[in-house]
């Protein structure tokens, strides 16, 4: 292997010595035909440049149609059977039949609200002891082992302890929701607080600041727009947590529709109440998105 | 040399009897942990502002001005020696010392106006108080007219006369400014440097600014501390020979040249 260092392109000089000079002069240098390097300017390929208006109009219809076309095939050819995946049309009527004759709206608000309650509840405790543990290192040392540990224990482990605890009513659910993402959020805010620059804080201190002018004039809103990030990326997860907790123990709401539909092989209902979910997704993104551009009108464009 | 005789404590005597320079700075040294060995950054220095001069500091890249500066603000400890503020040892920082950064450190949630009102209202002033100051400073750096302006709104140029109002407004005993026209193109930088003397003659603050700019410093400054590296010391105390005001063209004088090349000079060694 040695004797063919000296050879090769790539030469085994040891590591360190690579991007020395020393490294550089012991090796050959092979000259090779020169080559420039030109970028071409590209429509569909830009990157951070925006794409235009067409562009930006069709892209999301090939994304909903092609699997709209894929699913109709699949359901209409006969490649699939209608208990495995209906059709889309079968699916739509289902859900028209749901919402008049079955009351899904009532399990709706129940799953939105018990989302909300958790997600809410939170973020209320999420943001004051992710503030304090990204200001603070000592309180980061207190409660970094709990809020490091606990984030890798499944909350699905802990559904049983916490019927248990809190038996199968409401409660329970808000605390799988609030479990669920707590500790992420917490994670983040931290995360959001340390990657504040020095200058700022640095500014604030020689204009005067105490620390408790620090936390509540300068870190918090300084932080603002990634806690904003955090809300949107965490209330999908409340989404994931609630689904599981309704599918242990309730009475009402989208996952224990699904669970049910599922004991009675009712594929269509299963789909539609999935199909829900993501459009309450996709209204809870908005607003929250629409939230945070009236809370920090100051943040960046583009970096939303 | 720099003479390393101890200072009375604080306690001697009310301070308003014997006359205190405005900021000193007495036997400071900083040592740094660097790959699990000691590195001396800074090695007894010594340094004296009176009210109203204009100093400069220069030094090679790395030769630890801007640790000297923070540690004047307050926001580093120093290993040993102390800070005073009219001859009042100092820990921690406050709005006695204010600073500008090199880097844009605006509150990019707050308008110009209300970054200028941030150390005011700190302090307690009244609001018709704030107002009248926040006007004042804003007119001195010339930007009346972006009051209500949001950070990301202004040139480079402009933030950096923003923060400088800011520190002014607060009406600090000293004003630190590490490099404060470092990122600035060079038209853009000597419109800065005949602001920032403009700016000290409207106010005649005490300024202790942190270049590697020699001619910015011999422009705008009346002593210029220059620093040797690996430690960070002050090698000389520089008396500026120049008028007061000066104009930019002064930059192309044999006199200022002459000075040029001496500081450069001590700077390569
Ligand atoms: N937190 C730190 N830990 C270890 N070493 C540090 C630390 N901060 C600064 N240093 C070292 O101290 C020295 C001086 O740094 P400083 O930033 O004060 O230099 P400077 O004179 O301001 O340089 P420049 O002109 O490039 O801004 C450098 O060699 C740097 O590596
Ligand atoms: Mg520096």
């Amino acid at each position: 292997m040695t004797e063919f260092s000296s050879t090769e392109a790539e030469p085994a000089v040891p590591n360190d010595k690579r991007f020395s000079h020393e490294g550089a002069t012991t090796a050959p240098i092979q000259k090779s035909a020169k080559k420039r390097l030109r970028l071409r300017p590209s429509t569909f390929w830009s990157v951070r440049q925006g794409i235009p208006t067409w562009l930006k109009i069709l892209m999301p219809i090939i994304g909903i149609s092609v699997p709209l076309i894929a699913w109709s095939i699949l359901s209409y050819g006969g490649f699939v059977k209608d208990i495995f995946l209906p059709a889309p049309t079968t699916v739509i009527s289902t859900g028209i039949e749901l919402f008049t004759e079955d009351e899904l709206i009532k399990d709706i608000v129940a799953s939105a609200s018990r989302v909300l309650g958790g997600f809410a509840l939170a973020g209320l405790v999420s943001v004051p002891i992710g503030l304090l543990m990204g200001t603070f290192e000592s309180i980061a040392s207190l409660l970094n082992p709990f809020v490091s540990a606990v984030r890798y224990m499944p909350v699905a482990a802990f559904v049983p302890l916490i019927v248990i605890w809190a038996g199968i009513d409401e409660t329970a659910k808000f605390l799988i929701v609030f479990l669920g993402i707590v500790l992420y959020n917490i994670a983040m805010i931290v995360d959001a607080v340390r990657a504040i620059p020095d200058e700022l804080l640095n500014a604030a201190y020689t204009l005067g600041s105490n620390r408790l002018v620090l936390l509540f004039k300068v870190i918090f809103p300084a932080a603002l727009p990634s806690i904003m990030n955090t809300m949107r990326v965490n209330i999908a997860g409340a989404w994931n947590f609630l689904i599981l907790a309704e599918l242990i123990a309730a009475e009402q709401g989208l996952g224990f529709r699904i669970i049910r539909s599922q004991r009675y092989l009712q594929t269509d209902r299963v789909l539609f109440c999935i199909l829900i979910i993501g459009l309450i997704g996709l209204l809870t993104d908005f607003l929250l998105k629409q939230l945070g551009m009236f809370l920090t009108p100051w943040y960046e464009q583009g970096e939303r | 040399m720099a003479e390393t005789l101890p200072l009375p404590p604080n306690s001697g005597g009310p301070p308003s009897m014997v006359e205190h320079p405005k900021l000193s700075v007495h036997g400071l040294s900083k040592n740094f942990v660097y790959q699990g060995n000691p590195l001396t950054v800074l090695e007894n220095v010594d340094i004296e502002l009176k009210a109203n001069e204009f100093i400069c500091l220069v030094g090679s890249s790395g030769c630890g001005k801007s640790t000297l500066l923070k540690i004047i603000a307050g926001l580093m400890s120093p290993t040993m020696g102390e800070v005073r503020v009219e001859g009042e040892a100092v820990e921690g920082p406050g709005s006695d010392r204010g600073m500008v950064f090199q880097s844009y450190s605006l509150f990019p949630w707050l308008t110009v106006a209300k970054n200028v009102e941030f150390g005011l209202k700190l302090q307690g002033l009244p609001k018709a108080e704030r107002r009248e100051r926040i006007a004042y400073y804003l007119d001195v750096v010339g930007l009346s007219r972006f009051a209500n302006a949001l950070p990301k709104q202004l040139s480079g140029g402009m933030k950096q006369r923003a923060a400088i109002a800011r520190a002014l407004a607060n009406e600090p005993e000293v004003m630190l400014m590490d490099e404060p026209f470092g990122a600035l193109d060079a038209q853009t930088k000597e419109q800065l440097q005949q602001f920032m003397q403009e700016v000290w003659e409207r106010t005649h603050m005490t300024i202790l600014m942190v270049t590697h700019d020699v001619e910015e410093a011999i422009f705008l400054s009346h002593r210029v501390y220059i620093m040797d590296s690996h430690p960070g010391r002050i090698r000389e105390n520089l008396h500026i020979p120049l008028p007061e005001h000066r104009e930019l063209d002064i930059k192309i004088t044999p006199k200022f040249l002459e000075l040029k090349r001496y500081i450069t000079n001590q700077l390569g060694h």
